[in-house]
């Protein structure tokens, strides 16, 4: 496999195109030809929908930390990491870095918070969960639908750590959410779900490379989907587990809903085995809201858009479901149930 | 008053129903009969306007209302509720949701107030009991992995809370063991009222012993082809629709 350069928002000769295999169904070239101009200046306005949750905050503004751009994590912490955008066709670039201390339990809150238009972001986070260390990372994003918006996380699990991740993305010209996870040393444990819900003509790539090193690492991901209009989601899962990661447990599920003529969702699933005892599978399924639900839903007075959003959220809050953090599930459930 | 005059329904540009007419004045109760296939199931979809069922012919009013000229849920909002014949299933939604989300629906669209959660407990739960229906069933999710008769009977509970004005109960007695005919009968009798109108399709006469009919319509080749008194029932019991069927004409 050819190794791709790094992403590097000032020189557009590396920008992937569709030719590159990992990028095949979001062309990032095609959208964004030359190296954008750097954007100025943002003002951080409003809280930010984890406020209420209080904790520690780091901020990005237009790619420029207001504050620190580094955090470790030794207790029972809370972190918001906001990466905000308020830029017309104008580009940046954010980095942070994030370290949970052995034991150390992490909630970590990202947003990705746009204004503005056709702006393009970059946005990277690299996650370090120390042995036995458990972090949490629960994203949203809400990007204007002509914004350009690349995240990268790079995570590493030493032994025994845990690591729990949602993102629920919302689209926008083209974005791309992609998470690359190691699991270093024996014994972790990750889960790294995600829901796309897209309208209009927004497009949402989530793409995930799981790398099982150690042995006897388990990874659970759940995916689920809908686009409505024109929209296009994409979804591309791979799973390597390398030579000596003896006894992986890896399942990977993508469920997806098209409920427009014109909408698509395009999936990839891949699981590359080269150890011994390794428990796998994947299962993945698209498919239409259930017609005759629909009618029957309105014979008792629901109309068709509230029907659609009920069975909508139905088909995605299982995904949500799945977050422990009792406060931060219910924040993302009525951020959720507010866009359907 | 429920009027219909000479309805054509298409299904699949396949003629269905082909000049039917019909009238239920307010407070009486009338039965539908007829073979397998006549179209009854399709005269009740096409009065609650599923999509597919296409109107190409005749009128259909409820008590002044064009019920062919609006969208299905306001028609639910006008009175109407069809008791399916075959129940959907609503994967993800529990019933208790479902059927407050449909009554706060119906209320909204008809400019009252919404009933408030605890409100609608109370009502559930004696709705429920009167049906002899166990509670939890109402947290699952909708008629999914019910048995065709607690789906039947979940069918009578909607229509208990929603109080419509216009009942159409598709085949509600097929599936029904015997104590739950009676238990849904008498839900059933308990609705009736001089303001509302029931269209009672059955294959079974015994229904009709339970809920008397003022009368009993044949329906055959997608039209009325006769009309009587309760006594039609008997009469199709024991003679079967061979001199209502086209060849016989
Ligand atoms: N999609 C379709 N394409 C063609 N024909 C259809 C379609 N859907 C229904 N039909 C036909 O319409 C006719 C009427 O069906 P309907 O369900 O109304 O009958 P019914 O009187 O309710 O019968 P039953 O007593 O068996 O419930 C049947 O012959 C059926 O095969
Ligand atoms: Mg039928």
């Amino acid at each position: 496999m050819k190794a791709l350069a790094r992403l590097d928002l000032t020189d557009a000769a590396t920008f992937p195109s569709r030719r590159v295999e990992e990028w095949k169904y979001s062309d990032l070239k095609r959208f964004l030809r030359e190296a954008p101009e750097l954007s100025g200046t943002a003002v951080v306005g409003a809280p930010g929908p984890f406020y209420d949750l209080g904790g520690d905050a780091i901020v990005f503004a237009n790619g420029r930390p207001v504050g620190v751009k580094d955090y470790i994590a030794s207790g029972d912490q809370t972190l918001r990491l906001r990466f905000i955008s308020d830029a017309t066709g104008t580009g940046h670039t954010a980095s942070a870095r994030i370290v949970a201390r052995p034991g150390a339990r992490l909630l970590l809150l990202e947003t990705h918070e746009g204004k503005g238009s056709a702006y393009v972001a970059h946005n990277k986070v690299e996650i370090d969960v120390a042995s036995d260390a458990e972090v949490t990372r629960i994203v949203l994003t809400d990007e204007p639908d002509d914004a350009i918006s690349v995240a990268e996380a790079e995570v590493k699990l030493e032994a025994g750590g845990r690591y729990r991740q949602i993102i629920v993305a919302t689209g926008a010209k083209l974005q791309r959410l992609e998470t690359r996870l190691r699991h270093e040393a024996e014994g972790a444990d990750a889960r790294v779900d995600g829901i796309y819900l897209l309208g209009g003509s927004r497009h949402a790539d989530l793409t995930s490379v799981i790398d099982h090193v150690g042995p006897n690492g388990t990874t659970s991901q759940l995916i689920k989907g809908v686009v409505r209009d024109e929209a296009r989601g994409v979804f591309q899962g791979k799973i390597l587990v390398q030579k000596g990661a003896d006894d992986t447990d890896a399942r990977m599920g993508h469920h997806g809903l098209i409920t427009s003529e014109r909408g698509e969702i395009d999936v990839k699933p891949e699981l590359i085995i080269y150890a011994d005892e390794v428990q796998c599978a994947h299962g993945a399924t698209v498919g239409t809201l259930d017609e005759s639900a629909l009618f029957y839903m309105q014979q008792r007075g629901i109309s068709a858009d509230e029907a659609r959003a009920l069975l909508t959220q139905a088909f995605l809050i299982e995904v949500v479901d799945r977050i422990e953090h009792e406060g931060a599930r219910e924040v993302v459930r009525e951020w959720l149930t507010a866009r359907l | 008053m429920l009027k219909i005059n000479n309805l054509h329904v298409s299904v699949a540009d396949k003629p269905i129903l082909k000049g039917l007419t019909l009238d239920v004045p307010a407070g009486e109760v009338h039965a539908v009969m007829g073979p397998n296939g006549a179209g009854k199931s399709t005269l009740g979809y096409s009065l609650s306007g599923r999509p597919g069922y296409e109107v190409t012919d005749g009128s259909a009013s409820w008590n002044g209302i064009d019920l062919l000229d609006i969208e299905p849920a306001e028609r639910a909002a006008a009175g109407l509720f069809l008791s399916f014949q075959y129940p959907i299933e609503i994967p993800g939604v529990p019933a208790m949701t479902f059927i407050r989300t449909a009554l706060n629906a119906q209320k909204r669209a008809r400019g009252e107030d919404e009933v408030s959660a605890p409100a609608f407990l109370k009502l559930v739960k004696a709705a429920s009991q009167s049906l002899k229906m166990d509670f939890d069933m109402l947290k699952r999710p909708l008629n999914v992995g019910f048995s065709g008769g607690e789906k039947k009977r979940m069918e009578i509970l909607q229509m208990a809370l929603l109080e419509p004005s216009l009942l159409i109960l598709d085949e509600t007695d097929s599936g029904l063991d015997i104590d739950a005919l009676r238990i849904v009968a008498d839900g059933v009798n308990a609705m009736r009222s001089p303001e509302r109108s029931m269209l009672v399709i059955t294959h079974y006469q015994r229904l009709l012993d339970y809920i008397k009919p003022d009368r009993v319509h044949v329906l055959a080749g997608g039209r009325i082809v006769a009309s009587g008194g309760p006594e039609l029932a008997h009469e199709l019991e024991a003679e079967g629709y061979d001199k209502f069927l086209p060849e016989a004409a």
